[in-house]
């Protein structure tokens, strides 16, 4: 492990520019900055993207321990830092973040919604506290620093659906509320439990202590402190990912949110609950791991073909596209609990995946949603014909989440298939039913594609829509871009997570036997 | 032959915050009457908690016993103190204008203030069960005058009358309960107690009996003071009917100084009030988790159904009362206490601030006429006050225990200290509660931001109205962020010295 510097390393940088841009954006008047409101949110967003690319410069892949470490303390009494610092799987998904947060701002700029509700300050400034608090997500590397970003990226979204949601959203704020509240505090005695047993909230030296035996949490079978520990944070994780069944906040949160809710919502807090199984659930509890390993990965093709399924029976697209996360996440989640370093890094992988492709379907539902102000599949169709462009974007994004060979989804599916087949506690049925899954998202996928945008252009309000606006275009490229980047060239990605999975891989072998690392 | 004690033996400098705010007072109970504008009388009470906050910096942390150990001045003595000022400086602040123009100003509302607010100090430095009831006559009987403190309205002399009629009661269970403990150990001294307590145990005694019967008292005689499960019935009543400064002032100060009482008593008397040999669970633990656990779920379920904000947040502050009734309940494991009562202090003051804050809100909103405390009254709020209604939103994400505010400080300290101690059961019915808590506070959030309304116009909102409120905002979210400021403050908070020792 890298010396932790007290100097200010590019992590706290990163993190801390959104932050920035929101005291700024707090000096602005509404009423008559609204454009210069808008273009520093925008602004702020993309230095923190470039701020990740430097962070991504200078990172050594070869490394597969904690980079551009800071640390200083906020309450030594209690052992409790600020503490950040990124591996691999960190800076992916912090890359990811930041790549997002431009887009979702860039379509809100003309958002109908929007405009009707007015409050346009606010709207960015929750923005950008969610971008803060997400990325404090993922370089968080002391517990209670983690559950703070956790827990702060609740209420902006809550504002985010409640205040510019569709009819719905007070039910559906709430409830997303309240749901994932719910799962998080359990995770907090969890953590403080794990606090008081270790001395001190860095998860490193936590980390440290479980791998030399100093630091033990007492484990013999499925009911035992470590297991319910395991619990704690696993149910916190689960509500977020959404495991099934612990699923039901989601679609309605979905369906509510505002286009860049639902593109933020998919494409990285459903992330924070993946990555935080694999960031303290693995670690700090390697035989409940094990031992749970095939109920929580059945759970997670349950949720596949449930999510599939039911996203098949879907009439409104914006809930058929919220369904098929719960399906495309069961993925991630089976990845991560086949215990091995190619199950790890498809789950990465398809984390990235699902935050592009699903987040590039929410854009799409958006934009058609600006145009004809429904969601129902009914209401289209022939919509290629009205509008080619859009057509075409829209097929390459609907295949990129179907899993097509040498587009994006397929390398993360493929090699969570290949993890869990070679995996020491899953094995060939659970594969069995996963593949089942990826065949059920062609058939959702293609149904909808057909009923939207193939054949007759018959319905006269669908004959003269708009074309893209320059800004749609704009946010539609680099998705495009990163489909096709990883799709044909995944090696970038695998790259830069392959030391660390290796090494957490690795260190958890040492504990448990049946985990074996197995590098492609 | 009794002696007459040395002067110089009596350390009175350590007495000094609260012999100097009650003797002030009775000055200013006679200046008053030749003070024709009350805002005068106002400042000067101003003027009399501001220079008892000064003297209390400079005993902070080198105070001991005094008065031949009938007080004791000590870090947790100290920072109640601060806790107790800045609860009865800003509730000041809250009632200048609100007195005006519900037309109750009156002088002695300000001197009674100070008289109550100079029992809590009592309270908070009491070393001798004597001095406790004596600090909470000083600290309770005000309090029922000022919640009847608006003449012509029936449910202000309701609640002055119900406030008196239990308190009284409850005083009575408290000195029966004294004395029985006085039977039991022949003093009534804490740390002599303490002492004698251990004998009785080891020795199995009937005075363990007594002792044990006595305890039970002075918990329920301290958990009214607190309103907790069961004594918590006149609450919402008497928080609905009192005028809202003076049920800002309760909800917080009377909570403070009841805290202060039961964890002295508690922890400094009788933590090794063990019923057999080797254990090392005092006998009250039990009790105290169960009562914690209870009110945290009446207190929080009830919430739900309320539609009065005032009545909510009565049974939000009993609800609170269960959060801090775990942290007494972990003191009770030997070698938490000090941590536990570290936790309790944080809270406490996270709770001042978030509930003066809030009730500063109400306040702001309640018109002339006592109505406009509904919690309809706080649709569109946002667009009519937006700040108001961003400060109120983060009050409520407080009282929740959202983190950045000094509400999740004060929870995470005491969930904690609660797990050190091994409750592991009452920490979980503690959070899941407090998830249920997040239902009825998110309302008002829904209320203001989420639904679509002409918002009032919060005519209440004056000018000191709103300082209190900015600094109960500041209060509460500096806690959040920079909870060091505080944990300092009590790091040494040795109030279970001999505990630790054993």
């Amino acid at each position: 492990m890298e010396p932790v510097s007290s100097s200010l390393s590019l992590t706290t940088i990163t993190l801390f520019l959104p932050m920035v841009g929101l005291t700024i954006l707090m000096f602005m008047r509404e009423d008559t900055q609204k454009e210069a409101i808008q273009w520093t949110a925008f602004g702020f967003s993309i230095a923190t993207f470039i701020a990740s690319l430097l962070m991504w410069a200078t990172f050594d892949t070869a490394n597969g321990g904690l980079q551009m470490a800071q640390r200083f303390d906020w309450l030594p009494t209690y052992g409790i830092s600020y503490y950040v610092a990124v591996d691999g799987l960190a800076m992916l998904l912090v890359l990811l973040s930041t790549f997002t947060m431009p887009l979702a701002i860039l379509i809100s700029f003309r958002a109908h919604i929007i405009e009707e509700r007015g409050r346009v300050k606010l709207y960015y400034m929750f923005m950008l506290l969610l971008e803060w608090a997400m990325i404090g997500v993922f370089v968080a590397q002391d517990l209670v620093t983690f559950y703070i970003f956790w827990e702060v990226t609740l209420v902006p979204m809550y504002f985010l659906i409640g205040i510019w949601g569709s009819e719905n959203r007070v039910y559906a704020a709430v409830k997303f509320f309240l749901y994932t509240m719910a799962g998080s505090i359990l995770m907090l005695l969890a953590i403080l439990f794990v606090g008081n047993e270790a001395g001190t909230f860095a998860l490193p030296e936590i980390v440290a202590g479980v791998q030399s035996g100093a630091i033990v949490f007492p484990f013999d079978g499925v009911f035992s402190t470590q297991s319910f520990l395991f619990l704690g944070f696993l149910i916190a994780f689960a509500i977020k990912v959404p495991l099934w069944p612990f699923h039901s906040w989601l679609p309605d949160a979905h369906v509510q949110a505002p286009t860049s809710g639902s593109v933020i919502l998919a494409a990285v807090l459903l992330k924070m609950g993946a990555y935080g199984m694999i960031r303290f659930c693995l670690p700090l509890f390697p035989q409940a791991s094990v031992d749970w390993a095939p109920i929580v990965a059945g759970l997670a093709v349950i949720g596949i073909i449930y999510g599939a399924w039911v996203s098949y029976a879907q009439t409104d697209i914006k809930k058929l596209v919220a369904y098929s996360s719960v399906s495309h996440m069961g993925f991630v989640v089976l990845g991560i609990f086949a215990l091995n370093a190619q199950g790890l890094q498809g789950a990465a992988i398809q984390m990235v995946n699902h935050g592009i492709s699903t987040g590039g379907l929410f854009l799409l539902v958006g934009m058609l949603y600006e145009r004809r102000h429904t969601k129902a599949m009914s209401a289209y169709g022939g919509i290629w014909k009205a509008m080619p462009l859009f057509g075409g974007i829209s097929l390459v994004i609907t295949l990129s989440s179907m899993g097509l060979p040498g587009l994006n989804g397929f390398v993360g599916e493929f090699t969570i298939l290949l993890g869990s087949m070679g995996s020491q506690v899953l094995g060939f049925f659970f594969t069995m039913f996963a593949t089942l899954g990826v065949i059920l998202a062609a058939v959702y996928m293609l149904y909808m594609f057909q009923k939207v945008y193939m054949g007759e252009l018959d319905k006269p309000e669908n004959m003269n829509l708009p074309k893209l606006h320059w800004h749609e275009i704009a946010v539609l490229i680099p998705i495009l871009i990163m489909i096709f980047w990883i799709g044909l060239q995944p090696g970038v990605f695998f790259s830069l997570l392959d030391s660390s999975t290796s090494k957490l891989i690795a260190d958890m072998g040492q504990i448990v036997p049946q985990i074996v690392a197995q590098l492609p | 032959m009794i002696q007459a004690p040395n002067i110089a033996d009596l350390n009175l400098e350590y007495t000094l915050p609260a012999a100097f705010l009650a003797i002030y007072t009775c000055f200013l109970l006679m200046a008053d009457l030749f003070i024709q504008r009350k805002t005068v009388t106002a400042w000067l009470a101003l003027g009399g908690l501001g220079v008892s906050f000064v003297f209390n910096l400079f005993v902070f942390n080198q105070g001991g016993e005094a008065l031949e150990g009938l007080f004791i001045a000590d870090q947790f003595t100290g920072f109640l103190n601060i806790i107790i000022l800045v609860t009865a400086i800003l509730t000041v602040f809250l009632s200048i204008d609100y007195l005006k123009r519900t037309q109750i100003e009156r002088g002695e509302f300000y001197i009674l203030l100070l008289f109550s607010t100079a029992g809590m100090m009592f309270m908070a430095s009491a070393n001798d069960l004597i001095v406790v009831f004596a600090a909470l006559e000083l600290l309770s009987i005000p309090l029922y005058i000022m919640a009847a403190f608006r003449p012509n309205d029936v449910k202000s002399e309701e609640s002055g009358m119900k406030y008196f009629v239990l308190g009284a009661f409850a005083s009575a269970f408290f000195l029966y309960g004294a004395a029985l403990v006085y039977g039991a150990t022949g003093t009534t001294r804490l740390p002599e107690i303490f002492q004698a307590v251990e004998g009785i145990v080891t020795n199995d005694s009937s005075s363990v009996f007594l002792l044990l019967v006595g305890t039970a008292l002075l918990i329920v005689g301290l958990g009214f003071k607190v309103a907790v499960v069961p004594f918590h019935m006149w609450t919402p009543d008497v928080y609905e009917g009192s005028p809202t400064p003076v049920t800002a002032f309760m909800s917080v100060g009377a909570k403070a100084g009841g805290f202060a009482a039961l964890l002295r008593v508690m922890v400094v008397a009788l933590p090794t009030f063990f019923l057999n040999q080797g254990d090392t669970t005092t006998a009250w633990q039990t009790v105290v988790w169960i009562i914690a656990a209870l009110t945290m779920i009446v207190g929080n379920f009830v919430a739900i159904s309320q539609t009065n904000i005032k009545r909510m947040l009565a049974y939000s502050s009993i609800a609170h009362a269960g959060y801090i009734l775990m942290a007494v309940a972990a003191a009770g494991t030997a070698g938490v206490a000090n941590a536990a009562a570290q936790g309790a202090l944080i809270y406490l003051l996270a709770y001042a601030f978030t509930n003066l804050g809030a009730f500063g809100v109400v306040l702001a909103l309640e018109k002339n006429d006592g109505t406009g405390t509904n919690l309809d009254d706080f649709v569109g709020l946002s667009k009519s006050k937006p700040l108001l209604a961003a400060m109120m939103a983060i009050f409520m994400f407080s009282l929740a225990g959202i983190p950045l505010t000094g509400g999740f400080t004060g929870k995470w300290l005491i969930f904690q200290a609660t797990l050190d101690a091994g409750l592991v059961p009452l920490a979980i019915i503690g959070v899941l509660t407090s998830v249920v808590s997040a239902f009825y506070y998110v309302r008002i959030i829904v209320n203001m931001y989420l639904r679509d309304g002409d918002g009032s116009s919060a005519d209440g909102a004056t000018p000191y109205v709103t300082y209190a409120i900015y600094a109960a905002f500041a209060g509460t979210v500096i806690l959040g962020i920079f909870p060091v400021l505080a944990t300092n403050l009590t790091d040494t908070v040795t109030i279970a010295a001999s505990v630790i020792a054993r």
